[in-house]
């Protein structure tokens, strides 16, 4: 499906989550487990600290040098076999793939899970081309079944319960109900099985890159991301530019941190290597290999003042913890990415206009750069966006007046002490006047406050 | 010694007894409490909401009124981190006044700092009656990392049971403007705290800061619970 961006709506989204008991209930037990589980993966990792802080280094980095680290990755990856293509936006990635795929007259497509996949909206451009592209994640899965988008970045149907996925699978698949998640996984997997072995190319995503080997490294679980890029004869993968690794030797400190903040696993089932298409004497291997490196924007944040936010390395730890997207899900921030990272990506890659509530959906609690295994200023990036929000005028005038009101007064003690008298005389008319959802929450302003009790 | 008490905005307008009882506090473990009659706010609803101009004249103000050598003790671990955290980065471009921030930020306490590491009112036998559940609040816990001071203090209350909350560190929704922005929001968060202060079966709810503590009565308002829900310095005074 091609989803509307709906993050403008992003209060009003919020408030139809809060009703959906089935949603809530989901999220809560989701979000619970990988904290606990989280928590559980790291107590033994004596350095920790000293584990984040070289991470951190790493990506500060390739960012640093990211054009250098990307022509590095382009040369490694055409020396082992690889056809590298660069876009520049979502439009041309995405006819880029449609090309790649046309030409060699594919039609039956398997997916592996993708999120900037999901940022370029591949699928319904390939459907649109008359082609059947099939998920093959359980998650992405469900959600395509279902027609939804996904609302966690590591876990796409985080929102749904098993007994809706079981409705669901019957409705679809013609299969007696179950709510057992074994046997809706069985089911899944008879039917993609299937699709693996008939289909005409793969396209996956891309965890990392590495820059000296020309590889890319796919984290996985379920084993549909090995046959996606080994048993179709063409594999396409498509990445953002800022997933370089400067070297491959650098993986082990980010295979330690990835799969212990993602799902609180201390490795993932499986840890792809794909560093060219398949040689002679390979047992098995796509027989062409096409990258697509999706710029999309990110050279604009690199030099900007949010660049940050491209050390992200998509665990999604800090929307695991983040107090608003445990409550709300993921489909209320109304687009790719949700919770704190998604919050700030969101922003620079759609535009202030197409986003701004979003830079308020934070109470600032802290508890993302609490778990950030490399050190994203969640916090730092999302009040560096509500600043360029007022800067860029999108901020409610009423709010502006107030702040502008209040800077006036906080300089000067006699208004500021005016100003609170005023409050409190004037408390029940502010409350009566749709002030309830602040006023009506807050006590009445005491009737003499501190600075008249205090000698 | 003397130390300058900074009321905060919350404590000044909404809840003086907070502010009065940080005063009684103090006194007893022998400072000599200055309150800056020209003090206002720390800035940080207009900081926090991107109006950096507004937070930038009230963080001015504060380093005048405050200016000087003397401890500066606050009943509020948001305000605290906003002076020791922020306000060196609202003056990264002018020498002199990030230079008053910084100082500022080394001679600020958050109250409960002050009464353990300066005070040692751990260890005065202080009173203290039926049992006691803690909020720990955002920005005092992650921001000023004030974890252990709130809990020595409550754990040493004779006469008083401690009982400790679950995800006690988890927001309470109320974050500043975020409670007007996404009120619907904030009072899921508020109810959802206010569920794990029930499960404790405290008939006390105590912390750090007031805009929580607000929060968190509203919440219990609207659930009709009756526990109490008091400043940490009104719970300590009490035991005075």
């Amino acid at each position: 499906m091609s989803p509307e961006q709906t993050s403008l709506a992003f209060r009003a989204n919020s408030v139809c989550a809060l009703e959906d008991s089935a949603l809530r209930a989901a999220m809560k037990q989701a979000t619970d487990t990988f904290g606990t589980k989280r928590a559980d993966a790291f107590a033994p990792v004596a350095d920790l600290e000293a584990l984040r802080d070289r991470a951190s280094a790493i990506r500060d980095d390739v960012l640093a040098n990211l054009p250098m680290y990307v022509d590095r990755f382009v040369a490694s990856a055409t020396r082992a076999g690889a056809v590298v293509h660069r876009a520049e936006d979502a439009a041309t990635a995405r006819e880029i793939v449609r090309t790649i795929l046309a030409d060699r007259g594919a039609r039956r497509i398997v997916k592996g899970k993708s999120m900037v996949s999901e940022e370029v909206d591949l699928n319904s451009h390939l459907e649109a081309a008359g082609m059947e592209v099939v998920e093959t994640d359980l998650g992405e899965y469900i959600i395509q079944m279902e027609g939804e988008t996904p609302s966690h970045i590591i876990v796409p149907a985080i929102h749904k319960n098993r007994r809706q996925v079981g409705r669901l699978f019957a409705d679809r698949l013609g299969v007696p109900y179950s709510d057992d998640p074994q046997a809706l996984t069985k089911i899944a997997r008879k039917a993609l099985r299937e699709k693996f072995l008939s289909a005409d190319a793969g396209i996956s995503g891309a965890n990392f890159a590495a820059t000296d080997t020309g590889s890319l490294v796919l984290v996985t679980n379920e084993g549909n991301g090995r046959m996606v890029t080994t048993v179709p004869p063409l594999h396409v993968a498509i990445l953002s530019v800022e997933k370089m690794l400067p070297s491959l030797a650098d993986l082990p400190a980010f295979l330690r941190l990835l799969p212990r903040s993602a799902t609180g696993q201390t490795i993932t089932s499986y840890v792809s290597v794909i560093t060219g298409p398949r040689k002679p004497g390979d047992a098995t291997g796509a027989k062409e290999l096409h990258i697509v490196l999706l710029d999309n924007g990110r050279t604009e944040i690199l030099a900007g003042e949010s660049r940050d936010i491209l050390k992200c390395i998509r665990c999604g730890a800090c929307m695991n913890v983040c107090p608003v997207y445990r409550t709300v899900g993921g489909h209320a921030y109304g687009w790719t990415y949700p919770g704190p990272m998604g919050i700030i990506l969101t922003t620079l890659l759609t535009g202030m206009k197409k986003s701004h509530p979003l830079v308020d959906a934070s109470t600032l609690c802290g508890a993302c750069v609490d778990v950030c295994p490399v050190r994203v200023p969640l916090v730092d990036l999302i009040l560096g966006l509500r600043k360029r929000k007022v800067r860029e005028g999108f901020a409610d005038p009423r709010e502006r007046r107030g702040m502008e009101a209040f800077g006036k007064a906080a300089a000067k003690p006699a208004l500021f002490a005016l100003g609170q008298r005023l409050a409190g005389a004037f408390w029940p008319l502010v409350r009566a006047l749709g002030g309830k959802d602040v006023a009506g929450r807050m006590p009445s302003p005491a009737k003499t406050p501190l600075r008249r009790r205090l000698p | 010694m003397r130390v300058l008490l900074f009321g905060t905005c919350l404590v000044d307008t909404f809840f003086p007894e907070a502010g009065e009882a940080t005063v009684r506090l103090l006194r007893r473990f022998g400072a000599e409490p200055v309150f800056p009659k020209g003090q206002t706010c720390c800035g940080q609803p207009a900081f926090n909401a991107g109006y950096e101009a507004q937070a930038r004249a009230a963080a001015e103000h504060f380093l005048r009124e405050f200016d000087g050598d003397d401890p500066i003790v606050t009943p509020s671990g948001s305000c605290a981190a906003m002076v020791k955290h922020h306000y060196p980065r609202l003056f990264r471009d002018d020498p002199k006044l990030l230079a008053k921030a910084k100082r500022a930020g080394e001679r600020i306490h958050e109250l409960t700092q002050f009464l353990v590491h300066v005070a040692k009112a751990h260890e005065a036998g202080l009173r203290g009656k039926g049992t006691v559940t803690y909020h720990a609040s955002c920005h005092l816990t992650r921001s000023l990392g004030v974890r252990e001071e709130p809990l020595t203090l409550l754990s040493s209350l004779k006469g008083a049971a401690f009982l400790p909350m679950p995800d006690a560190a988890r927001c309470c929704g109320f974050g500043g403007t975020f409670m007007a922005k996404l009120p619907e929001i904030s009072c899921a968060l508020a109810d959802e705290k206010a569920a794990s202060i029930e499960a404790t079966g405290a008939d006390t709810v105590t912390g750090c800061d007031s805009g929580c503590l607000m929060n968190i009565a509203d919440a219990m308002r609207r659930r009709g619970t009756k526990i109490r829900v008091v400043h940490i310095a009104q719970l300590l005074a009490e035991g005075l």
